[in-house]
């Protein structure tokens, strides 16, 4: 039985009628091409009149195909499915030839472009009648939600959800959630007090009934797909019983053992060997530290043991491991700070009074190792004079290209408080300052009519090298000031190095697990840079925060929230559409050689051990085509993408080989030579099961 | 292992230590270092701002008399591994120049295929190539007590940073440790001499020597290891007049590393071209080195 197809060539105004001769690609179609019942010319064909004239054309005439020749399908495919299902005909009865992108826009002669353009409608008119009618399945979301990293962005998503009435799990790899925020001392601009806005939030999300928390935990695997995802997460051994433990703290104050806090304190404190990171921590219940512990590197000790009268310390602890069944995720892994002595001409590591940002956060705080005095290593003297340098590891070629966002405004938050707090000379070093944000602005230029000093000029070392007698025992930041146009050597006491926010240890490997790409600096890639920022090109795993780019912390909080929205429109609707352009392997000819299974992107294949075959999981598979075009048995077949439909379109797009040279064929001439034709393979017949 | 050697002409006049220690050293590590045959000078700094068609050729003529036995050029001079490495790097990038220059060398007889050779300085082949093991097991009269200052310039580490870090490299420090000398904090490390300023405007010279010397003065450094002869002769020859200029009281030994190296594997100070140095070591040596005063 042969098709009647319908062919529509969009003029799309003048941005492909400009360039080809629309009306002739019309004639000529339904003149030349088999099977076409009718073929019109539209100034619109995306317009309501446009779709109205398919839908009338395929109940009047009873078309069976239908071929718009307009745009990308990326901006109007689902447009013209709609028109065709509204008409009742299979969706999937629809082919777009891309006159626009692909012709109009890149082709200069209008003869070129017309006879490309045919070409083009050609290969849709025979590749749209080998289509088969495919129907999308439906699955029901589980309503529950894993949120990875308990940072304020991930804190937020969380408990949008949780006030919603849903589920949350909330996994945290540290011992507390809080993340970097908890480590701060204020937040620009309005430098309110960081841990008076945060602990509120941390408490909540403790206590909720909605909310299990998971910390000290990790995801280990990540199984199933949008709507049903299995996970797999490892619980540490904290080595204290978290049912018992009433976070008394006093297995911590009895600890014999004190070690350098690394995480929390930057380097600058110390803790004990079984602690919870900061007085606020939630969970209450503290963790031993292993590789400090006196029981575990010794076999003595055991004071906390002891001490404990909730009999909660259990040194016999082991990893656990937990599944659980979750709708959505959401990552929200954050950042960890640029290791700054990868830049040796800033003596991070060499030079004792040059700091992190980090660690002159920690210094700055109240609750901090110093009581938020800012001195100099030896614990008392305070800085005459201090410089902050700007793009340590950020807008660097050598280490990393883009700008990390916060750090202006941090480096105007760190002058503040050294003029609020000492009698200090501040010199901040930038490149430019940048304060795009509300009230940001404000900020610097209050920061102006202070005491600080700005000079604008990548530095080139800081040095113990002094060349006159006043820069002996100073630290000297020789810079190019490129206001002033000349070299300056300025001598401080202290350097803050304002490093750059880079993707979160284990980044790379939780992508991985959740199928998840990463761009060139290695930050999650949303679906969509602007219109669609907090979802990923996997269904139902969403991200949030910095893990998908440097972001102050209202940015975090916002695509925590946003996040959390598009979890709960997935769990309102209740039911995800699973598209049917999916890979099919037959049984029969699989020879379970797993080829396929290491090439599939979206971890879509499974091996059956018993009956030695694989088999694609419908509801993960994105329709790639990898594995069909892999498989050495030839038993895949890509719905919608089969070996019959390429080949129909090949030839169709060759219309004139043999023939006359398309520009020659496009022009106007005599008569209607029948087309050349020439047989191809036309590969397995396809089998859908619907 | 088999290199060809570039010694420059240095090596045979002013830093004639420079050679004697490689040799000597290079001979216990079982570096074998064939020197080439007729080699020419290799324009030194200046030649490449004048006229850099005629100096890159002078600079191939030495790549093309690398033997066909041979794919790796050793020099211990840094401003002749420099200028070995600029022109190959060149010659790659450019293969208009490549011709031109290769056009020059046809006319005796000589062909040079960029990047056929690789050129390397003496540092990396023994940091990397020999390794800490093989040293430490050559030290026989560890060099305890003995705090250096690792003195590396400029043209080993700038332009190219391939071999060490640019600002702040570490392989010297690391041979000498496996030397068992103390190297000491040292910021000055990679600032530059004055090259070829003393010739020029000489107190700009003795400034950068000056900062130089006092930094490491200042790390409590005995002695000054340095891997140059560019290097050896501005900190050493000049260090008297630098004493005069600033009302300065320097007296800072500069030697070869090769030197020390040689030092601590037992060769004798005589075969190590110890006592050529303006400001003696010697002196310095014997109070230090408990061993040295043992042995003699």
């Amino acid at each position: 039985m042969s098709e009647k197809i319908g062919i529509y060539v969009c003029h799309c105004g003048s941005n492909i009628a400009g360039t080809v001769d629309v009306e002739e690609v019309a004639r000529w179609a339904g003149e030349r091409i088999e099977d076409v019942a009718v073929a019109r010319d539209y100034k619109f064909m995306c317009s309501s009149l446009g779709q109205q004239m398919i839908e009338e054309d395929i109940k009047s005439k009873g078309l069976t195909r239908v071929v718009v020749a307009a745009c990308s399908p990326s901006l109007h495919e689902k447009t013209f499915r709609r028109a065709c299902e509204k008409a009742g005909l299979n969706p999937y009865f629809l082919q777009m030839a891309n006159l626009r992108e692909h012709v109009s826009w890149v082709t200069k002669d209008k003869a070129e472009a017309t006879a490309k353009a045919k070409a083009l409608v050609s290969a849709a008119a025979e590749r749209v009648k080998r289509h088969r009618p495919l129907e999308p399945t439906f699955v029901d979301v589980n309503p529950a939600t894993l949120v990875v990293g308990g940072g304020i962005a991930g804190i937020q998503a969380t408990l949008e959800l949780a006030n919603a009435g849903y589920h949350v799990y909330l996994l945290e790899r540290e011992p507390s959630i809080g993340g970097h925020m908890a480590q701060f001392d204020k937040t620009f601009p309005t430098l309110d007090c960081s841990a008076c806005i945060l602990t509120p939030r941390m408490m909540e999300v403790g206590q909720h009934e909605n909310v299990t928390l998971l910390t000290y935990s990790e995801l280990e695997e990540v199984q199933g797909s949008v709507g049903n995802f299995k996970v797999k997460i490892r619980k540490k051994a904290r080595y204290v019983n978290e049912d018992l433990c009433n976070g008394c703290g006093i297995c911590s104050e009895k600890c014999p053992t004190k070690v350098i806090d690394d995480a929390f304190e930057a380097g600058l404190g110390q803790r004990k060997a079984i602690y919870t990171p900061f007085p606020q921590a939630v969970p209450r219940t503290p963790v031993i530290d292993v590789d400090a512990c006196r029981w575990f590197q010794q076999g003595k000790c055991g004071v906390c043991k002891k001490v404990c009268p909730a009999e909660a310390i259990d040194f016999e602890q082991k990893d656990q491991f937990v599944e659980l069944e979750v709708g959505n995720i959401i990552l929200a892994t954050g950042w960890k700070m640029f290791d700054c002595s990868r830049l040796p001409q800033y003596g991070y590591g060499r030079l004792p009074n040059v700091y992190t940002s980090m660690e002159f956060e920690r210094l700055c705080n109240a609750a901090g190792p110093t009581g938020g005095k800012i001195v100099l290593r030896d614990g008392k003297t305070e800085p005459e004079t201090v410089a902050i340098i700007h793009c340590v590891g950020s807008r660097d070629v050598k280490c990393n290209s883009y700008c990390s966002n916060v750090c202006c405004m941090a480096a105007l938050k760190f002058g503040h408080l050294v003029l609020e707090k000492t009698d200090a000379e501040v010199y901040s070093f930038y490149i430019d300052i940048r304060t795009p944000h509300k009230d940001y602005e404000e900020f610097y230029q209050r920061l102006l009519g202070e005491r600080m000093h700005f000079i604008r000029g990548k530095v080139a070392e800081v040095t113990d090298a002094g060349r006159v007698p006043f820069e002996n025992g100073k630290l000297i930041v020789q810079c190019e000031d490129t206001l002033l146009g000349r070299q300056r050597r300025v001598p401080v006491d202290m350097v803050v190095l304002m490093g750059a926010l880079e993707p979160q240890s284990g980044a790379a490997e939780l992508a991985r697990i959740c199928g998840i790409s990463r761009g060139e600096s290695g930050w999650y890639t949303e679906r969509h840079p602007k219109l669609d920022p907090v979802a990923t090109m996997t269904d139902g795993v969403f991200v949030a925060g910095v893990c998908q780019g440097p972001k102050d912390i209202p940015a975090s909080v916002a695509q925590g929230a946003a996040a959390a929205a598009r979890v709960q429109g997935m769990i309102a609707k209740g039911k995800v559409t699973i598209e049917p352009i999916t890979a099919r392997i037959d049984e029969e000819r699989c020879s379970g050689c797993r080829t396929c299974n290491g090439l599939c992107p979206y971890g879509a294949i499974e091996y059956d051990e018993d009956k030695s075959v694989c088999r694609v999981n419908a509801a993960l598979c994105k329709g790639c085509g990898t594995c069909a075009s892999a498989c050495p048995a030839g038993a895949i077949t890509a719905a919608h993408f089969t070996d019959e439909q390429i080949f129909a379109e090949i030839e169709g797009a060759l219309w004139d080989a043999g023939g006359a040279p398309a520009v020659e064929a496009a022009r106007p001439r005599e008569g209607n030579a029948p087309l050349q034709k020439q047989s191809w393979p036309t590969g397995e017949p396809e089998q859908i099961s619907t | 292992m088999k290199y060809a050697y570039y010694p420059g002409c240095s090596l045979e006049t002013s830093g004639a230590a420079y050679d004697v220690s490689t040799r000597a050293v290079a001979n216990l590590l079982n570096l074998h270092l064939v020197e080439l045959d007729d080699w020419n000078c290799c324009g030194a700094t200046e030649f490449f701002s004048q006229d850099e068609l005629t100096a890159s050729a002078v600079v191939a003529r030495n790549l093309a008399l690398v033997g066909p036995d041979f794919d790796q050029l050793v020099a211990p001079c840094t401003a002749c591994y420099l200028n070995l490495k600029k022109t190959d790097h060149l010659m790659r990038g450019d293969k208009k120049m490549s011709d031109k220059i290769n056009e020059a060398l046809a006319a005796g007889g000589l062909n040079h295929q960029a990047g056929r050779v690789q050129v390397r300085h003496l540092l990396d082949v023994i940091h990397a190539d020999v390794g800490e093991a093989a040293i430490r097991d050559k030290v026989v009269r560890p060099l305890n007590g003995l705090k250096v200052a690792c003195y590396y310039g400029c043209q080993m580490v700038r332009p190219f940073n391939d071999v060490d870090d640019s600002e702040q490299p570490t392989k010297l420090d690391d041979v000498l440790a496996w030397l068992e000398a103390e190297p000491t904090h040292f910021s000055a490390k990679a600032y530059c001499c004055g090259g070829h300023m003393t010739q020029i405007s000489e107190p700009q010279a003795f400034e950068l020597i000056r900062r130089i010397l006092q930094n490491a003065a200042d790390g409590g450094a005995d002695m000054i290891a340095c891997l140059c002869p560019m290097c050896q002769l501005n900190l050493d020859a000049y260090q008297s007049r630098v004493n005069r200029h600033f009302h300065a009281d320097f007296r800072m030994p500069v030697v070869y590393f090769t030197q020390l190296m040689g030092l601590a594997f037992g060769v004798e100070r005589k075969k190590l071209g110890f006592g050529k140095e303006i400001v003696a070591a010697g002196p310095v040596l014997e109070r230090k080195l408990r061993t040295l005063q043992q042995v003699g």
